[in-house]
C-alpha cells in the first residue's frame, strides 16, 4: 500500500508530461491547469489503492484521461466528428518526396520535417478527433505501449491499435494540409 | 529517394513482389511498419521485417522517415508548465494533508 506522505515525491515529476497531455486534450490552458490539479488531488486521495512498484505514470494518466472524459468533454458538449478518413500508408513521406535530390546522410524528406514547427505539430494533433488524439498522444508523445494504452483508456487492445495507426495517418494528412498552406509541401496533389 | 536501391527492393515501396518463405515483401513491410516501430511484433515477425529492411532501400527510406517523424512529433509537443500551476498543486496537496477524514 502506498503512503500518501511519499505521493508528492513520486508524482510531481510527471507534471510536465501530464500538463502537455491535458493541453492537447482540452485545447485550452485554463482547462488544462484545472484538469492537472484535479488529477493530482484525485490521485492523492486514491493513493492508498496504488500498488507501489507498478507504473505510476500510467496510473496518473488513467486518472487524467478519465477525468477529462467525464468532466471536461461533457462540459464542452462540443460536437465532434467521431472518425477519421482513411489515409494511405506513408502519406506525408510521399508528399514530401521528389522535390529535391537528396545528398548523403539524411534524406530530403527527413530534412523537410525540420520545417514543421511546434505550432504545426500541436495544431495537427489537436485537429484529430478525441479518441484518435488521445491514442496518438499516449503512444507517440508519451511512449506508452499498446497494452498500457488499453489499460489507461479502458479500450480493447485491437481498438487501441486501430486508433493509433489511423490517428497517425490522419495526423500526417493534417501536417500535409498545414504544410501546403505554408508552402512546405507542393500546392498540388502531384506528389502522389 | 536518396537511398541506394538493391534489386530486392526494386519497384519502390508497396511494389508487392512475391517473397520466398521466411522473407516478406514491400507491401507487408510497409503494412507492419507501425507495429515494427512500436516494438509490438513477435520476435519471428520482427526478424522478417528486419531482414527485408536490410535489403530494401526504398523501405529503409520509408522506415527512417517514419522513425524521424516520431521523434519530431514527440520533441515538438512539449509545453512549459506554468510555475503558478506547480505552486497551486503543491498548495492543494498540502491543504489536503491537513484535512482530516480522508
Amino acid at each position: 500500500m502506498a503512503d500518501q506522505a511519499v505521493f508528492s515525491d513520486l508524482a510531481m515529476e510527471y507534471m510536465p508530461a501530464l500538463y502537455t497531455a491535458a493541453l492537447r486534450m482540452t485545447r485550452n490552458p485554463a482547462d488544462a491547469e484545472d484538469l492537472v490539479q484535479e488529477t493530482y488531488l484525485k490521485a492523492y486521495r486514491a493513493f492508498a489503492t496504488f500498488e507501489l512498484g507498478t507504473n505510476l505514470k500510467a496510473w496518473l494518466y488513467r486518472i487524467l484521461t478519465n477525468t477529462y472524459i467525464n468532466n471536461y468533454r461533457a462540459k464542452k458538449r462540443r460536437p465532434e466528428i467521431a472518425d477519421v478518413e482513411d489515409v494511405e500508408d506513408l502519406y506525408l513521406y510521399r508528399h514530401l518526396a521528389g522535390d529535391q535530390s537528396a545528398g548523403l546522410g539524411r534524406s530530403a524528406e527527413d530534412e523537410a520535417l525540420d520545417h514543421f514547427t511546434d505550432t504545426d505539430v500541436k495544431a495537427a494533433i489537436e485537429a484529430l478527433p478525441e479518441a484518435f488524439r488521445i491514442a496518438v498522444l499516449l503512444a507517440d508523445v508519451e511512449g506508452f505501449s499498446y497494452k498500457e494504452i488499453a489499460d489507461i483508456t479502458d479500450v480493447p487492445i485491437g481498438t487501441v491499435m486501430s486508433r493509433i495507426h489511423r490517428g497517425r495517418k490522419a495526423l500526417q494528412k493534417a501536417l500535409v494540409d498545414r504544410g501546403r498552406t505554408r508552402g512546405l509541401v507542393g500546392a498540388t496533389d502531384e506528389a502522389r | 529517394m536518396g537511398h541506394s536501391t538493391v534489386p530486392e527492393g526494386e519497384g519502390s515501396t508497396g511494389g508487392g513482389q512475391e517473397a520466398p518463405a521466411g522473407f516478406v515483401g514491400c507491401d507487408e513491410t510497409i503494412g507492419r511498419l507501425y507495429f515494427y516501430l512500436d516494438g509490438e511484433l513477435t520476435e519471428e515477425r520482427r526478424v522478417e521485417i528486419q531482414r527485408h529492411l536490410d535489403l530494401c532501400g526504398p523501405c529503409v527510406g520509408a522506415y527512417g522517415f517514419e522513425a524521424e517523424l516520431r521523434r519530431v512529433v514527440a520533441s515538438r509537443c512539449k509545453d512549459h508548465v506554468p510555475d503558478a500551476l506547480i505552486a497551486r498543486v503543491a498548495e492543494a496537496l498540502k491543504a489536503e494533508q491537513g484535512s482530516p477524514g480522508r
